[in-house]
């Protein structure tokens, strides 16, 4: 097979692939990004080339602030392929992906992954129902159809990217039924020990306590400290119950939105065989990288939250310093050019890192709605339930991958990447040992789903 | 299945001059271009896009990024296309999927009789 050979291939095109493929450029080396949508942003920046003035300004200057990337990106000499499913990486470099019905192999000296992050799984009865969604899948219809829910819409569970999207909605005139907060007063405490580094975060913790405070000035039905959250419905929801300062609740509504966090989109990196860790603050695997981002994979690189949930900010400087330390391995720069250009970046994503530790710790998603009860739904392609699960560690199950022969759980079409994380943490808790002890599952390529017939047509 | 459509575009949203028509389940509506399919099943008033294979509940989408395969659709003949990843376009026929796929799957330029078992 004659390849194609490139210096470096980029997958993802958000907030760190953007950065780093455009640094690469300006450093002389020849690049290929390639990205699964049809226009640059990522996520967070989603549609951002493409979205109107209109919306670009309700959804606010956080979300506006991708066109810098994406303009960077636009005017520089990367080779940008969008509609691209990578399918595989190997620890060789080579990356093969699908576009237009057709695959493609390249050859790279080294390869950048900057997958991000996707919303960590929140299961709680109720929770495949028609009409419930994640915040961030709402927002994605948002920023990239100018889409809102058609009637009063519940918010529920925790995190920046939840009260964001409320903000968003008031901005747009979305009316808003309730926000159900999980947050309870013991997390302001266990943060408390990291507010003095957030207060040297100000502009950032003062952005959040607009947000909060437009969202409680808005006159919407604020439920704090929410427990035993439930999804009601048939054949689709009309319901969320859940318990609040002791009193048991039911909102009618057809749209409910959950939210407790992101974590590490890490497909690829588990699919190379690179060492995780489990991170005991995100409550998440993160894949173990040097101070350039590279894995324990030679020339294989993580830039952005596929290496540790820190931010559009933060990833767009993990980029940068992910593509000096490319650049210095394929002999473009030195390392004293490589340090010396490296070290306003550090000092720059120490401070985009500086609220981190106190988000994580005020936002630290609850056990209930990490480690649900017996009959809530995990691996929502096999249908596996939480109970399922215990019965399988009763019979000798230990980890992920055995629970694949004891029942399919993480078989179906989205290959575990949505009940990787409950998987992991319902079976350590019932063997009672650590997650990191019981692992993930082992995941192997096609990292998306290609036919036979796509294969075979190379 | 149709009801209410579940999203709308919000009201300082421009409405869009480009359209496209396409068919879900043999009924015809016209979206803007530009939109994923998920979108635009979404504000056309499907609210359930397929049943599980295992116990054929309904299911829609969930995360809109790919991650979570629950969008998966008919397109053109081809099952199992994740619809929040792909762009509408004119004269597209979409099918919900219920229940199992057969494991013969039929193109769209063959005739049904022919692969039927």
């Amino acid at each position: 097979m004659n390849l194609e050979t490139v210096d470096v291939v980029v997958i993802g095109a958000g907030a760190a692939g953007m950065s780093a493929a455009a640094e690469l450029a300006r450093l002389g080396l020849q690049v290929v990004l390639l990205d699964e949508q049809g226009s640059p942003g990522g996520q967070i920046y989603r549609g951002i080339t493409l979205a109107p003035l209109s919306r670009r300004d309700m959804l606010g200057p956080d979300y506006a602030h991708g066109n810098q990337l994406a303009q960077a990106l636009a005017s520089s000499s990367v080779r940008y392929e969008k509609g691209a499913a990578v399918w595989q990486v190997t620890r060789d470099h080579q990356v093969s992906y699908l576009r237009e019905g057709r695959l493609h192999t390249l050859q790279a000296k080294a390869v950048l992954l900057a997958t991000g992050a996707m919303e960590r799984p929140f299961p709680i009865s109720g929770w495949t129902l028609p009409g419930v969604m994640s915040a961030g899948a709402a927002q994605i219809l948002l920023k990239s159809a100018g889409l809102a829910p058609n009637e009063p819409v519940v918010l529920a569970g925790c995190g920046p990217l939840l009260y964001l999207l409320g903000w968003q909605y008031l901005r747009a005139g979305v009316p808003i039924k309730a926000l159900v907060d999980t947050t309870r007063p013991e997390d302001y405490w266990r943060a408390r020990r990291h507010l003095f580094a957030a207060l040297r975060a100000w502009p950032y913790l003062r952005k959040g306590l607009e947000l909060m405070r437009s969202l409680r000035s808005a006159g919407i039905a604020h439920y704090t400290g929410a427990e035993h959250l439930a999804v009601e419905g048939d054949e689709a929801a009309t319901a969320l119950t859940f318990t609040a300062a002791g009193k048991t609740q039911q909102v009618a509504t057809r749209c409910v939105l959950l939210h407790q966090g992101v974590v590490p989109n890490i497909q690829f990196s588990q699919s190379l065989r690179a060492r995780h860790e489990w991170d005991a603050d995100q409550l998440c695997f993160s894949p173990v990288v040097d101070p350039w981002g590279e894995l324990d994979v030679p020339g294989v690189y993580v830039a952005g939250d596929g290496a540790g949930i820190g931010g559009a900010l933060a990833a767009a400087v993990q980029g940068q310093l992910a593509a000096l330390g490319i650049a210095s391995r394929l002999g473009s720069i030195n390392t004293a050019q490589r340090d010396h250009q490296a070290e306003p970046l550090r000092a720059k994503l120490e401070s985009n890192l500086r609220i981190r530790p106190f988000l994580d710790a005020l936002y630290q998603p609850k056990e209930e709605n990490r480690i649900p009860a017996d009959d809530v739904m995990v691996c929502r392609c096999e249908e596996v339930t939480a109970g399922d699960l215990r019965g399988f560690v009763a019979l000798g199950c230990a980890g992920p991958n055995q629970a694949k022969s004891f029942g399919r759980c993480g078989m179906g079409p989205c290959q575990g990447r949505l009940c990787g994380l409950t998987v992991t943490e319902v079976i350590a808790k019932a063997r009672g040992v650590s997650a990191s002890e019981v692992g993930y599952y082992r995941i192997r390529p096609p990292i998306k789903p290609i036919t036979l017939g796509e294969l075979a047509g190379e | 299945m149709r009801t209410d459509p579940l999203f709308q575009p919000v009201a300082s949203e421009v409405r869009s001059t480009r359209t496209v028509s396409l068919t879900f389940n043999d009924k015809t509506f016209s979206v803007p271009a530009g939109i994923s399919v998920a979108a635009a099943l979404l504000m056309s008033g499907v609210n359930r896009f397929r049943a599980t294979p295992v116990s054929e509940s309904p299911r829609a989408p969930y995360c809109m990024m790919g991650v979570c395969f629950e969008c998966l659709v008919e397109i053109d003949g081809v099952p199992n296309r994740q619809s929040c990843l792909i762009d509408v376009a004119d004269g597209m026929r979409i099918h919900s999927q219920e229940g199992a796929r057969d494991l013969v799957y039929q193109p769209v330029n063959v005739l049904a009789v022919e692969v039927q078992s």
